[in-house]
């Protein structure tokens, strides 16, 4: 995308607020001629004060009130111009995060799922709140710097012409002081980045890796290698510290110069008569300010190409395709169980087929198994089932209608899916099993925690169904996350049910209890069960072994073992002595 | 931050001489309003004339040149000082790190480690860079300013008298207000961040319920909370310039009011009232300059603070000073005598309790139990990842806690849960750094994880970079890597803690056949929640709840103990039990 295209989406974001944009612009310019005005009073007051009984008092006193009402408007201009600014920003920033959250949620799971969570977010927080503090803010700071800069130089030259050409003059000085510590900054700082990032790659990856680096004493090596990371970031860093560190130095000597050259050229001035000490005063006071300008708008400008880069990424985000429309289709009005997949094909890269003309019928309460080595791609069955993704070709028919002709909404409802990753939400635990249906009662709540096997480790909880649960689940083991988000889909009691390794982190002797709160769940509905351990599959009345991506075997336990295929290889070497 | 003192000690030149060379700066600055002022009443008002005029102007880019000198000497002294701490600070505090055991750091936890690590440093360090650039320069001139006011007029001086505290009390009033929103918009901002979070990693359960909608309002509430606080503390920081900006600005009117009237009375000259409105806009900039200063400061004291304690902490593991006793045929290689543990000792909830046992080179022992059973801290006590809270951890006859950890943990290799995958390739990480492993041991090491296969397959075979956390491998890949990492050592005791929970039954099989081969000569403790995977074993420990329920072959432990019989039963169907 282009820096132009970028910027125009930008403002059509402002667009809502461009009244208060223009009006905080408006406020800034005002601030800016009043802060610019007043060193021409206070000079004038100065010429009023020449000498011993040569005070025109009556003058400075008209000037202390013009003086004191330019100063009371620039101090109101300013803080309105900064507030105006503020709520635009802010403004901006609240509603473009809003819209990449809401456009996450239409994006298909291939997005999630091929994209790393943690660059999304960066887009979502860190991103954003750069496009508000560098495009927006940044914007209002170039704006009166332009301002003070324009500003200055029309009232010097109102003040006199000859000066104010030798502060013009001396201008390209700040310029290429500015420019050079700009630019050299930004490389220094770019590569102080790169070292810096290698560095916390490095110090995450060994220190998140601690109870293997303690097993295999690799702490020397580790040290070394962090060392040597550390002393390329110590000379880079030393250098790009300097460097910003030049700036506020070489400003002040430029206006040093600056404020000599007004002395030296206003005092000769004087002494022909032609501008007065107030003047001068004036002229110092602005020579003082000048460079101020210069800097902040080099240092805006890096800000902004910043910015500007980091809304494009926020952008991508908001351009990629969301899943089609479905608000027309219908819903699913009754679900009677019944699951038929129909020459269904599908792959994740078109280059590398996965699923070919597949088949299957599960009538209304039939149990499906799936099994096969960890990554031979159960998940994507699952995945279709769900429409999480579509399929190339082929079709799938629950209750006889094809699954892409209803809204999804309605289509997922049918299922209670349970992940092997379990996933709770910071809330109580009250909240998270209540999360499909936040108007269940607390006798619902409990009954389902109760069909679970969790009602009882969470009575134990500090405040019991009222405990919060920390990030990610922090206070609770694997297996009690797992319990809960198993009395989620207890209290829904869906009409079909999908597990994906459910109770793989639950202990077996707690697992079979729940396996017959699912099996009385169950009656009389359709379930797709995938599941590690052989035994508890047995009584599937479809098994699907899968390998690399594909179905190669499909019967029921007696069937698969008469055939003594793959399955009964694996189903075998469970059994197998060691010793084999 | 003084507790980070010592730091600075080994750039006490630049330490010193930065703030001094930044203080001839400030002098040279505070001079240049009273040449500005003799101009004007010398070289204007007087009869100095255009000669003084220039010679004064000349003095004035003087002052300015060699102000920047000193000036950019003292920023390259800070530069070099403040780099140099963090430098220095990062490579301790990481030595540190690495000297903790995994109590500290499940005490501290990894993400809060780097943290401190990384973004408290870095203002540690921007704070040692102010402190020598700022922290001399910005009160003396105030002081330097007001000084030189009251040596031009005692009694007009009175003014700064006035403003200096009032725009500092200005200030004040409004750091106190803003800084503690600050820390309440950065909070709302990581919920804002949490609730973006929890959606991507749940996103199927989400959308398995059809909960888009809800988790839409929820983050536009977040939002708008964020919002509110934003605006809130950007009204009063906004604040901060305007009031600045009316405070000086009146001070001038009060100078030239009060100033006329000196003229006016001949104790002041024109040019001495210019020098006195330089003077208001010199300290007003200093005095901006000052709350930032103090910000910064405190900033990085809280962070210094942060990394102090983690400086401070010792670690509770370390050498005991004696090597691993050689193998003798009576004393078993690993023996627990009545080890009990607990996380906590304060509350003292045993994770383990009073376990007793021996193992043998040429043994296996299985050890298996239910979810929080306390397997792996059984494992965990011989090589000495955490000590006992009572009883004793043997190796070859001698207490752990007497030995050097690395001959320990030569002699004793554990194959972890979720093993970490670091960085480098895959030969580096079955070396993981330890010398003397030849290019043949590797290559049989991963045969017996039944690694070789896939990674001669690899691009690079055994050269093939392993990006960051593994992720170019599956997770039995990664398991297999982490096997033969561990068996490559050539260990006398080797660990494996439920290490093939990813692998097929196949794979696992043949890696079963293969740890036994060598665990001929090797004491093989496995630590699983399968039965299978533990019922050829010599010897099965059955943990129930951290108390040994069983120990005994799986034939006895099926008539002995309950708990184990339970446990074969929820796998295996009874002709399978038995089979």
């Amino acid at each position: 995308m282009k820096s132009s295209q970028v910027l125009k989406r930008i403002f059509k974001y402002t667009g809502k607020y461009s009244a208060m944009l223009i009006l905080g612009l408006l406020f800034s310019a005002g601030g800016v001629a009043m802060t610019l005005y007043s060193p021409i009073l206070i000079g004038e007051a100065v010429d009023m004060i020449i000498g011993p009984d040569n005070v025109d008092f009556n003058g400075i006193g008209k000037i202390a009130i013009q003086l004191a009402i330019v100063i009371a408007a620039g101090t109101v201009f300013q803080w309105l111009s900064t507030l105006c600014t503020n709520y635009v920003a802010f403004k901006t920033t609240r509603s473009m995060r809003v819209d990449i959250f809401k456009k996450l949620g239409t994006l298909p799971l291939k997005y999630s799922d091929t994209h790393s969570h943690g660059d999304i977010l960066s887009r979502i927080i860190a991103d954003i709140e750069q496009v508000s503090d560098g495009l927006l803010q940044g914007f209002a700071q170039f704006f009166s710097g332009i301002a003070t800069i324009i500003g200055t130089i029309a009232f010097m030259l109102s003040v006199n012409v000859k000066i104010a050409v030798i502060v013009i003059v001396l201008t390209p000085l700040s310029l290429f002081v500015a420019y050079f510590i700009a630019k050299n900054c930004q490389k220094m700082f770019v590569k102080q980045n790169k070292i810096r990032g290698e560095l916390t790659g490095l110090a995450e990856e060994i220190i998140s890796a601690s109870k293997t680096v303690r097993a295999f004493s690799y702490e020397d090596v580790a040290q070394e290698r962090l060392e040597e990371v550390n002393s390329r970031l110590y000379d880079c860093g030393v250098k790009a510290q300097f460097f910003s560190a030049m700036t506020n130095p070489c400003t002040r000597f430029v206006n040093g110069v600056v404020f000599a050259a007004v002395a030296i050229s206003g005092a000769i001035t004087a002494l022909s008569g032609t501008i007065s000490v107030g003047q001068i005063s004036s002229f110092l006071t602005y020579a003082n300010q000048y460079t101020k300008p210069f800097n902040e708008i080099t240092g805006v400008i890096t800000e902004l190409q910043n910015a500007v880069s980091c809304a494009a990424r926020v952008f991508a985000v908001l351009d990629e395709k969301s899943e089609s429309d479905d608000s027309a289709l219908p819903e699913i009005t009754h679900c009677d169980g019944s699951v038929k997949i129909e020459n269904l094909s599908f792959s994740y890269t078109p280059e590398k087929p996965l699923i070919e003309n597949f088949n299957l019928t599960a009538a209304p309460g039939q149990k499906t198994a799936i099994v096969g080595p960890t990554g031979c791609g159960k998940t994507t069955f699952i995945n279709l089932l769900m429409r999480f993704y579509e399929p190339n070709s082929g079709v799938i028919k629950v209750s006889g209608i094809p699954a892409n002709s209803v809204k999804r909404s309605s289509l997922r409802s049918c299922y209670g899916m349970v992940l092997q990753e379990t996933w709770l939400f910071s809330g109580t635990v009250k909240e998270n099993i209540a999360y499909a249906r936040p108007d269940a009662t607390d006798e619902e709540i409990i009954k389902a925690a109760k069909l679970a096997h969790a009602h009882g480790f969470i009575k134990h909880l500090k405040d019991g169904y009222n405990t919060m649960i920390t990030e990610d689940g922090g206070n609770l083991s694997q297996g009690q996350k797992q319990l809960l988000c198993i009395a989620r889909i207890m209290l829904t009691s869906p009409p079909m049910l999908i597990l994906d390794e459910a109770t793989s982190n639950i202990d077996t002797r707690t697992e079979i209890k729940i396996q017959q709160a699912f099996d009385e769940m169950m009656k009389g509905r359709t379930s797709f069960i995938v599941a590690h351990r052989l035994s508890t599959i047995k009584t599937a009345d479809t098994i699907l072994v899968m390998r690399d991506g594909k179905i190669i075997e499909q019967g029921t336990h007696e069937s698969l073992m008469a055939e003594n295929g793959f399955y009964a290889n694996l189903y075998n070497s469970q059994f197998e002595p060691s010793e084999g | 931050m003084f507790r980070l003192f010592k730091y600075l000690k080994k750039y006490k030149f630049e330490a010193i001489f930065g703030p001094i060379f930044k203080l001839i700066e400030a002098i040279f600055e505070l001079i240049v309003p009273i040449v500005s002022a003799k101009i004007i009443d010398i070289g204007v008002n007087g009869n100095g004339g255009v000669p003084y005029i220039i010679k004064m102007g000349i003095v004035m880019v003087l002052l300015g040149f060699f102000g920047l000198g000193f000036s950019l000497c003292c920023q390259y002294f800070a530069s070099k000082a403040s780099q140099g701490v963090g430098t220095d600070l990062r490579n301790d505090l990481f030595k540190k790190i690495q000297s903790f055991s995994h109590k500290e750091i499940d005490r501290f936890g990894a993400s809060t480690l780097t943290t401190r690590m990384i973004s408290d440093i870095n203002q540690i360090q921007t704070g040692v860079a102010m402190l020598i650039r700022l922290a001399i320069r910005v009160p003396c001139l105030v002081v330097g300013a007001t000084i030189m006011a009251m040596s031009i007029d005692l009694g007009l001086s009175v003014i700064f008298l006035i403003v200096g505290p009032l725009v500092s009390f200005v200030l004040y009033l409004i750091m106190i207000r803003s800084v503690p929103l600050y820390k309440v918009v950065q909070k709302k901002l990581d919920s804002v961040s949490l609730i973006a979070r929890e959606n991507l990693d749940g996103i199927r359960v989400i959308r398995a319920f059809s909960r888009q909608e809800n988790e839409n309002s929820r983050f536009e509430n977040a939002s708008d909370d964020l919002t509110k606080t934003a605006l809130k503390v950007g009204r009063i920081s906004a604040l901060l310039n305007p009031a600045t900006f009316l405070i000086m600005n009146s001070a001038v009117i009060a100078v030239i009011f009060f100033g006329g009237m000196k003229v006016n009375s001949g104790t002041l000259t024109q040019g001495e009232i210019i020098a006195f409105i330089n003077y208001i806009s010199q300290i007003l900039l200093a005095l901006v300059a000052l709350a930032n200063l103090v910000i910064i400061l405190t900033k990085a004291a809280a962070c210094a603070s942060r990394v102090a304690d983690v400086l401070e902490v010792e670690s509770s593991i370390k050498d005991g000073g004696k090597e691993v006793p050689a193998d003798s045929a009576n004393v078993p290689a690993v023996e627990f005598k009545n080890v009990s543990f607990a996380y906590n000792e304060n509350t003292g909830e045993k994770v383990l309790d009073n376990i007793s046992f021996t193992l043998s080179k040429g043994e296996t022992l299985g050890v298996i139990g239910g979810t929080g059973s306390g397997k792996t801290t059984l494992i965990s006590l011989i090589p000495r990842f955490y000590d006992t809270t009572q009883g004793e951890v043997l190796v070859n006859g001698e207490n752990v806690k007497n030995l050097n950890l690395k001959p320990l943990r030569a002699f004793v290799s554990v194959v972890q849960q979720g093993a970490s995958i670091i960085e480098g390739t895959v030969k580096d990480n079955i070396v993981m750094g330890r010398k003397g492993i030849s290019d043949e041991e590797i290559e049989k090491a991963a045969k017996t994880a039944q690694a070789h296969e896939f990674i001669s397959k690899l691009s690079e075979g055994y050269e093939t970079i392993i990006q960051r956390s593994g992720s170019n491998l599956s997770g039995g890949q990664k398991q297999r890597l982490s096997i033969a990492r561990a068996v490559a050592g050539n260990p006398s005791v080797l660990i494996l803690d439920d290490s093939a929970s990813a692998l097929d039954f196949a794979t696992d099989a043949a890696l079963r056949r293969a740890i036994r081969k060598i665990g001929e000569t090797m004491a093989v403790i496995i630590v699983s929640q399968r039965v299978n995977s533990v019922r050829y074993a010599d010897k099965i420990a059955v943990l129930d709840d951290g108390k040994l329920a069983g120990l005994d072959s799986h034939e006895n432990l099926l008539s002995t103990c309950q708990v184990y019989r339970e446990i074969c039963l929820s796998q295996l169907s009874s002709e399978e039990v038995l089979k």
